[in-house]
């Protein structure tokens, strides 16, 4: 129990200063790498609390895949320095205030929820270990029950790759591409011609 | 306090989404920031998921913490693309100077 505190407070805490850090940086690129270590940190506190499989994805997902994506455009970009203009910028607009406002009262709300929540009685304070391992559950659930859902994550996953690629695809001027279609429908008309040479002049042949 | 229940995980999570979305209000400097703290609440989201999962015994969270991450990984590539595309067309993603919509 002492250890399973320990923990907690301290992964916890990296998480939260880590995600205090992602939105307060001055430099994206460090918010970036502040975000790799909150989502490595959660992940050990998935893993610790007993949901492994989903620790052991997050950090295949998020670290693996989307943070170097976020690092790739932060790089493609060319914004890595820009200035923080938090409170003193010059073209100091209202939302600002009004954000803080926001904020706020958001924050009272959860504060609000949080201190009248009660919990129902059956709901056990203790994490009950099952005897079958974590994935294994998962798997029998995943696959019989939530099939569809599963097909359709899928299909969620595809078109988001054929829209990225859409979105970012664009044709340039100047650049000479292979194309198989116009190389295979070539005639004979069209890159062939005869030519009368007259003699001692030689021929022009535009190129 | 040195028993850790599911009301610890909870506020937490609460703290991680109070978080993600003071940096979408209070964001002065690009749009990627403000996708990290998209990126931020769908996390603190898991979090609830799975401590109400493991503490309920009951797999269901789970599953729908990886669909959570399914989405969200779409939703990444698809904003990131997006981002991709409006600077090439304006030169920026600073948020001060998208104003295109005279928000």
């Amino acid at each position: 129990m002492i250890a399973h505190a320990f923990f907690f407070y301290f992964f916890s805490f990296i998480a939260v200063v880590s995600a205090i850090m992602v939105t307060v940086s001055k430099n994206t690129v460090h918010s970036v790498f502040f975000l790799i270590l909150d989502f490595i940190s959660i992940s050990s506190l998935f893993i610790m609390i007993g949901a492994e499989f989903l620790g052991m994805i997050m950090l295949i997902v998020y670290v693996g895949a989307v943070a170097v994506l976020f690092l790739f455009v932060v790089m493609m970009l060319n914004v890595a320095k820009q200035k923080n203009t938090w409170f003193k910028s010059s073209t100091n607009s209202a939302h600002i205030p009004i954000g803080l406002l926001v904020s706020i009262i958001i924050f009272f709300e959860v504060i609000i929820v949080i201190g009248g929540w009660k919990y129902k009685p059956e709901l056990s304070n203790k994490i009950v270990v099952s005897d079958i391992t974590n994935t294994h559950s998962i798997g029998n659930v995943l696959y019989t029950d939530y099939i569809h859902l599963f097909q359709l994550s899928g299909m969620v996953l595809l078109v988001a790759m054929i829209g990225a690629i859409v979105l970012t695809f664009r044709k340039r001027e100047g650049i000479r591409r292979q194309s198989y279609f116009k190389q295979l429908s070539r005639e004979r008309n069209d890159g062939v011609s005869l030519v009368n040479v007259k003699s001692h002049q030689g021929v022009k042949i535009d190129d | 306090m040195i028993e850790i229940g599911i009301g610890h995980y909870l506020t937490l999570g609460a703290i991680i989404f109070l978080i993600g979305i003071v940096g979408i209000f209070l964001n002065r400097k690009n749009v990627i920031v403000i996708l990290m703290s998209i990126e931020l609440i769908l996390l603190a989201v898991n979090i609830n998921l799975v401590s109400f999962s493991i503490y309920m015994n009951d797999i269901s969270g789970q599953i729908f913490t990886l669909f959570i991450l399914t989405v969200a990984a779409a939703e990444a590539a698809i904003g990131l693309a997006i981002i991709v595309v409006f600077y090439r067309n304006s030169g920026t993603i600073r948020v001060e100077e998208i104003e295109k919509l005279k928000g």
